[in-house]
């Protein structure tokens, strides 16, 4: 049975240089750390509240904060120890002030124990796990996915039970599982892929199993070919084939995005202002996919997740990193800068954010930290040459938004339809006159929200 | 835009660049000008490169002072080597000098940098240098020379569009003296094929939109053939390939979106052809050209992109 599918065609992308330079390194582990910084603003949605105080033991794996928002995931401690103190730091993404945790490790590093959902012998093989998950209980799964603070992994940080509980009206037919990772630089998910595929796929299963879609696709970009043989070998060992295929899809900047990979994959687009949901779609990293798998199986919440470490450092890696842990630590056990830099970034080159403090933690949605060293060139005038309407995967004309920002007509760009922009760059990657266009979308969104 | 803080910068997403600069978008062409440039270097003899050279240095020292006069800072950014190149070709091979200073003036101190610089002229810059010397010198503005070796031994005369224009050869010399260049006009229009090799190299290197071009050029064809003229020679003749390929494809006076650009280069080829027909001006490419260069801010108002996801809302729903 054929399980690879090949996508020729695909929307217009941008062929970016991949810099893929961390692709056969395998994941190494980042040592407990000695202090964690845990923000309690780590996912869209609502912020959560301090379960614990200065001063409380935690545990590896308790729960420390949570919020009765209906989007929304706790937080746990990702090391055992004693919570030093409690501070309000910047959210690097939206700007506002939040509150973090600051725990310092007793070196134990014990985990919390808690009621399993299944009795799972070490013996059981995949088999026995698939009898397991075709007997469970979706709601107890989905409370168990919550209750283990699984979010989305690709960058977005959305909490994953709220993907995976459509409301009932919504008739999900599709699910993807994104393994497109289109940004330059960046191969956490290529090497989780590559060494957790049996994870990802039976945490594919397990969504699976909660939507029962009538089709189930792993999108993978096609740059990646050991992974695509790697899992077509695995979901025929798993013997999932029928159920599973993997579409091989070219690698074009952006074919993550959500919209543009269910489009490329199924033809269908998700509405303006729409969710994938109401195309009957499910979109899901295969990072998350591995912590539900975790969550569910081996109850263990999102505690950790792998990190490319890249750009001049002297040893480009993956990291699997305790979230928490302060980025310069990640720099450092890749044997510190290998050059001169002048720019941190947290996450891909496309859509991270540059930050200046190397003491900032890791958080859920942290795929990469890229070290580089950037020339910054003068903003010139707009030639209206129409290369950024060209590379807009959303079709929109970014060259207006910015014209009217400046303006400070920002009524006029939402006529333009400004809020189905999704901030993937590729308007100012390629603009000859080197404005940063998104920064002025971004200006213009946060003006129009304000009224 | 990037904040210096210590000295790790802070500056907003995408991180990296495609690196294809406005600088580097600009003397791609002035490279691919260099094309016809040559062939009216070639056909016309030494006076056109005195006539270029003024041109050009005149541009660029207008908007060099122009932009010390504004306070503004001024780049070599190629985009008045261009104008100055591109209104020396639209020029009679033996206009006087002075004159060819005074347009290359106009063009950027009036139509470029009045309207606010680079990216700001609703007219291109070259053309309205051009217009401006047809208004105020339309004796030297119309006086032709014809190349030394053409078929036969008249200094000066009509261009091939001009109703004086005789032949008195087969017609497929005539073809191939357009397409060469071996005929009488303005530096840089006369040769189709040195023009259609630099066009070749922006299209390539998708600098220019070839809609532009060639629904410019098709509809012209098409407009001479209902009137009952030679298309060949419609289309060869006078300076639709220069203005179609190097004029009309102007960034900043043509729209942005592809179909807006698809209903600019119609509306191009129809204008031209009734100021080719119903007009008492033997030739309309420039003319038609600025008349758009007008319209192309409306036709970016009115032809919009359909987003991403866009459904028309049904009527009863």
């Amino acid at each position: 049975m054929k399980i690879v599918f090949k996508k020729k065609r695909s929307f217009r992308g941008l062929p970016l240089p991949e810099n893929k330079i961390t692709a056969e390194k395998s994941i190494e582990n980042l040592p407990v750390p000695e202090k964690v910084v845990i923000p309690l603003q780590q996912n869209i949605g609502a912020s959560c509240e301090f379960m614990v105080k200065r001063g409380d033991i935690v545990k590896t794996g308790q729960k420390i904060a949570d919020s009765e928002g209906y989007v929304s995931a706790p937080i746990h401690s990702t090391i055992s120890g004693k919570v030093l103190k409690t501070i309000k730091m910047v959210n690097p993404v939206t700007s506002n002030v939040m509150d973090a945790a600051v725990i310092k490790s007793d070196g134990e590093d014990s985990r919390v124990k808690c009621k399993k959902l299944f009795n799972i012998n070490e013996s059981d093989d995949f088999f026995g796990l698939k009898r397991i998950i075709e007997g469970i209980d979706k709601e107890e799964v989905l409370k168990k996915i919550r209750e283990a603070g699984v979010v989305g992994l690709g960058g977005a940080a959305f909490p994953t039970h709220v993907k995976l509980k459509p409301p009932p009206e919504k008739k999900i037919d599709t699910i993807i599982l994104n393994g497109c990772e289109c940004e330059p630089f960046i191969t956490s998910d290529h090497r989780v892929m590559l060494e957790n595929g049996r994870e990802v796929l039976m945490g594919l299963y397990i969504i699976n199993k909660l939507l029962s879609p009538e089709k189930v696709y792993i999108g993978i970009e096609d740059n990646k070919k050991d992974v695509i043989e790697h899992l077509e070998k695995l979901i025929i060992r798993m013997n999932l084939e029928g159920l599973f295929e993997i579409v091989s899809l070219k690698s074009r900047y952006p074919m993550g995005a959500e919209k543009t990979l269910i489009k490329t994959i199924t033809g269908r687009s998700v509405p303006m202002g729409g969710l994938p949901m109401n195309v009957g779609a499910v979109v899901n990293n295969v990072a998350t996919a591995k912590s539900i798998y975790e969550a569910v199986i081996e109850d263990k919440p999102l505690i950790e997740r792998v990190v490319t470490v890249t750009g001049v450092v002297t040893n480009p890696k993956n990291l699997k990193v305790r979230l928490g842990a302060s980025v310069s630590s990640l720099i450092e056990k890749c044997g510190g800068y290998r050059d001169e830099f002048n720019s941190i970034i947290a996450g891909g080159p496309m859509m991270g954010i540059s930050f200046t403090d190397t003491d900032f933690p890791v958080t859920k949605g942290t795929n990469c930290i890229l070290v580089s060293k950037r020339k910054l060139q003068d903003e010139q005038n707009c030639i209206n040459c129409g290369r950024c309407v060209d590379a807009c995967p959303m079709n929109l004309m970014p060259l207006i938004y910015v014209r009217n920002t400046k303006k400070k007509n920002f009524k006029v760009c939402r006529e333009y339809y400004i809020d189905n922009c999704i901030e993937c760059g590729s308007c100012s990657y390629v603009c000859p006159a080197n404005i940063p266009i998104v920064g002025y979308i971004k200006t213009c969104k946060s003006e129009l929200s304000k009224k | 835009m990037g904040v210096e803080d210590n000295k790790i910068l802070i500056s907003h997403a995408p991180h990296i660049w495609r690196g294809i600069s406005t600088d580097k978008i600009m003397y791609m062409v002035v490279f691919a000008l260099l094309f016809p440039t040559a062939a009216g270097i070639y056909f016309f003899g030494y006076y056109a490169i005195y006539l270029i050279l003024v041109s050009v240095v005149t541009a660029v020292l207008t908007e060099f002072v122009i932009k010390k006069l504004r306070r503004k800072r001024f780049i070599m950014d190629g985009s008045a080597v261009i104008t100055g190149l591109l209104f020396a070709l639209t020029l009679p091979p033996r206009l006087p000098l002075w004159m060819a200073a005074l347009g290359s003036f106009f063009a950027i101190a009036i139509a470029k940098e009045a309207f606010g610089g680079l990216g700001y002229n609703i007219f291109n810059p070259a053309l309205a240098g051009r217009a401006f010397l047809a208004m105020c010198f339309s004796k030297e503005m119309t006086t032709w020379v014809l190349p030394p070796n053409f078929s036969y031994d008249a200094v000066t005369g009509a261009t091939p569009l001009g109703e004086s224009f005789i032949y008195n050869t087969d017609k497929i010399f005539l073809y191939k003296d357009l397409f060469f260049g071996n005929t009488g006009g303005s530096l840089g229009e006369t040769s189709a094929m040195f023009i259609l090799a630099g066009a070749l190299i922006l299209i390539v290197f998708r600098i220019i939109d070839w809609r532009i071009p060639v629904f410019y050029i098709g509809v012209v064809a098409l407009g001479s053939f209902i009137m009952g003229k030679d298309v060949l020679f419609q289309v060869l003749a006078g300076g639709l390939m220069i203005g179609a390929f190097f004029m009309a494809t102007d960034y900043v006076t043509s729209p942005v979106t592809k179909r807006g650009r698809i209903i600019f280069g119609i509306s191009l080829g129809v204008l031209t052809v009734l100021i080719r027909n119903f007009s008492n001006m033997p030739e309309g490419v420039s003319f038609s050209i600025l008349i758009m260069n007008a319209f192309a801010p409306l036709i970016d108002k009115y032809v919009r992109l359909k987003p991403f996801g866009f459904y028309k809302k049904r009527k009863n729903a």
